[in-house]
C-alpha cells in the first residue's frame, strides 16, 4: 500500500533537505559596501575623506554615495562597510541626537559621548553575535581638544592621529604615518587637502573597490564642513610601464 | 496541542542559533607583566595595540589602568573585550565606595575580577588579566587569571605576546631560578623591579613584533600609584 502524501500548508511544511531546526541568520557578510576612510589630525582640527562607491560584491553599483556625515554640530562620523547597517546607524544616532535634544537642557553631545556611545552600539551587537558589519572613523574638537578615534564589528576600539580603515590601513596609513605622525598641530589646512587627497588618489590606483568621486570633510572648533563629491584629477601614463597593470 | 503537532510533523520553532563566519575576537596582542616587592607592587604594559595581523592600530592604546588608589590592573588579549571588563571592575569599585564609604580591598578586587571572568564561563572574555596591589597589611599582591577567571598570587607574572620571552627572565632574575646558591626568598627593592620591567621590554621589542611603541609602568606602594612612561622602539 503507497503512503498517504500529507499535504500542509506551505508555512508548516519541513524544510526539505535541511534540519528542522532552521537557524535564524543574521548577517554573515557584507552586501553593498563602501571602501576606506583615511583620517589623520592637523592644525585646526581633523581632515577625514571617503569616496563615493557603494559596491556590490565586485561591482561598481552605486556611485553617489555618502559616507561621511555630522553627528550634531560638532562631531564628523566617517564609515566603511555594509551601507545599510550604517543607515541602521545613521537612525539610531538620530534618535539618540533627538531625545538629547528634546532633554532641553542646553548641553550638547561631545565628540567622545557620540564615540562611545557608537562604540557600545557596536560591541553590544557583537556581542549578540549580530554584528553591524562597519568600521566607524569618528572625529570632532570637544572641549578644545582633538578626537580621532575608530571602532570596528567586533568593537576595538582606539584612538590614534592617523586613521585609515579597510585597504587604507594597508595603502593610506604608511603615508600617513610618514607625514603626519609628530606635526599634527603644525599641518596647515592646504597641506592636509594635499596630503588626503594624495593618499585617495594612491587609494584609487591600487584599491578596485575605490572611486575617483569623493566627499572630503574637516571638523574644528567651528564645527564640520563636508564638501560636495568631487573628482580628483588622475593620470593612468604610468600603468604601461607596469607589466599586467596596463597594456 | 502545540506539542502534539510538533510532534507529528517534526516541526519546532526557530531556534537562535548563529553558527556563520563571524568571529567575535580578535587578538590585539601586546605585553604585559607584574612584580611583586615586599612594600609595592609593579605593573607594566606596552601601549601598541595591533589588529592580530601585521598591522599597528594604534601606537599609544594603553591596556594598563588604575583601578583604585591601590590597585592597577594590566590586560591582554581582545581589546574590546578588556575595555568592557576593565570599565566593569570599575563600577564595581565604585559601587562599593558608595555602599561602604570606603575602598574595596585588594583580595576582595581580586576575588571580584575572578568573579566577572567566570560570569562569561561559556561566552569568555578573551583577556588575560594581571592583577596587582597591596594587601591590608601593606604586603604587595600580585594575581593573574585565565579567560575564565581562575586565579593565582604569584610572585611576578608576564601575560602576551611576549609572556614567553619575560617569564623565564623574571624566574631567573626574580625567583633566582638556575642560580645555584643565590638567595631565593629575597625580593626585589623597587629600583631593581623597574630596571628589570625596563630591559624586559626593551629586549621583548626587538624580538616580538607586537611589543613597543611606548612603556608604560604602574607602581603602587603606601602613598598609592606612581605612573612612568618610557619610550620604546617605533618599529
Amino acid at each position: 500500500m503507497d503512503p498517504i502524501e500529507l499535504r500542509l500548508p506551505h508555512t508548516l511544511q519541513r524544510p526539505q533537505a535541511t534540519s528542522n531546526h532552521e537557524p535564524i541568520t543574521h548577517s554573515t557578510e557584507p552586501i553593498v559596501t563602501g571602501t576606506s576612510v583615511v583620517a589623520f589630525k592637523y592644525k585646526d582640527g581633523i581632515m577625514m575623506a571617503a569616496d563615493c562607491l557603494g559596491s556590490y560584491g565586485r561591482m561598481a553599483m552605486f556611485r553617489n554615495e555618502r559616507r561621511l556625515m555630522a553627528v550634531g554640530k560638532t562631531t564628523l562620523l566617517g564609515m566603511s562597510g555594509d551601507i545599510s547597517d550604517y543607515q541602521h546607524m545613521q537612525h539610531t544616532l538620530e534618535n539618540i541626537m533627538t531625545q538629547e535634544y528634546d532633554m532641553d537642557d542646553g548641553q550638547r553631545l561631545g565628540t567622545k559621548s557620540i564615540y562611545k556611545c557608537i562604540s557600545k552600539i557596536m560591541y553590544n551587537r557583537r556581542s549578540k553575535m549580530n554584528p553591524l558589519w562597519n568600521s566607524y572613523v569618528i572625529a570632532g574638537v570637544d572641549s578644545g581638544e582633538k578626537v580621532l578615534g575608530y571602532v570596528d564589528l567586533i568593537g576595538t576600539t582606539y584612538e590614534s592621529p592617523t586613521i585609515a580603515t579597510g585597504y587604507g590601513s594597508h595603502m593610506a596609513q604608511p603615508i600617513l604615518r610618514k607625514v603626519v605622525e609628530g606635526r599634527e598641530d603644525e599641518i596647515t589646512e592646504e597641506e592636509a587637502v594635499k596630503i588626503i587627497e594624495d593618499c585617495m588618489r594612491v587609494l584609487y590606483y591600487r584599491d578596485a573597490r575605490a572611486f575617483n568621486k569623493l566627499t572630503r570633510a574637516k571638523v574644528t572648533a567651528q564645527g564640520v564642513e563636508i564638501t560636495e563629491p568631487y573628482s580628483l584629477e588622475t593620470n593612468w601614463d604610468f600603468a604601461e610601464s607596469i607589466v599586467g597593470y596596463g597594456a | 496541542m502545540s506539542s502534539l503537532l510538533s510532534h507529528e510533523i517534526g516541526y519546532s520553532a526557530p531556534i537562535e542559533v548563529h553558527n556563520h563566519g563571524f568571529s567575535p575576537y580578535v587578538n590585539n596582542e601586546g605585553t604585559s607583566l607584574g612584580i611583586c616587592g615586599e612594600d609595592f607592587v609593579l605593573v607594566a604594559s606596552d601601549t601598541r595595540q595591533s589588529n592580530g595581523g601585521y598591522s599597528i592600530n594604534a601606537r599609544r592604546s594603553p591596556k594598563a589602568f588604575e583601578l583604585s588608589n591601590r590597585t592597577v590592573i594590566a590586560t591582554t588579549g581582545c581589546a574590546a573585550d578588556a575595555k568592557q571588563l576593565v570599565e566593569d571592575m570599575e563600577q564595581r569599585a565604585q559601587y562599593y565606595v558608595h555602599k561602604h564609604g570606603r575602598e574595596m580591598s585588594t583580595p576582595a578586587m581580586a576575588q571580584v575580577l575572578s568573579q566577572l571572568l567566570y560570569t562569561r564561563r561559556f561566552f569568555p572574555y578573551y583577556v588575560f588579566p594581571i592583577f596587582a596591589g597591596l594587601d591590608a597589611k601593606g604586603k604587595g599582591a600580585v594575581y593573574n587569571y585565565d579567560a575564565i577567571g581562575n586565579i593565582e598570587c604569584v610572585s611576578h607574572y608576564a601575560y602576551g605576546s611576549a609572556a614567553a620571552l619575560l617569564q623565564p627572565f623574571l624566574d631567573n632574575q626574580i625567583n633566582k631560578a638556575h642560580q645555584r646558591g643565590a638567595d631565593t626568598t629575597a625580593k626585589p627593592s623597587r629600583a631593581q623591579a623597574v630596571k628589570l620591567a625596563i630591559d624586559a621590554f626593551t629586549s621583548a621589542t626587538e624580538r616580538d613584533i607586537y611589543t613597543g611603541d611606548w612603556l608604560e609602568i604602574f607602581i603602587v606602594d603606601s602613598e598609592g600609584v606612581h605612573k612612568l612612561t618610557r619610550e620604546l622602539k617605533h618599529d
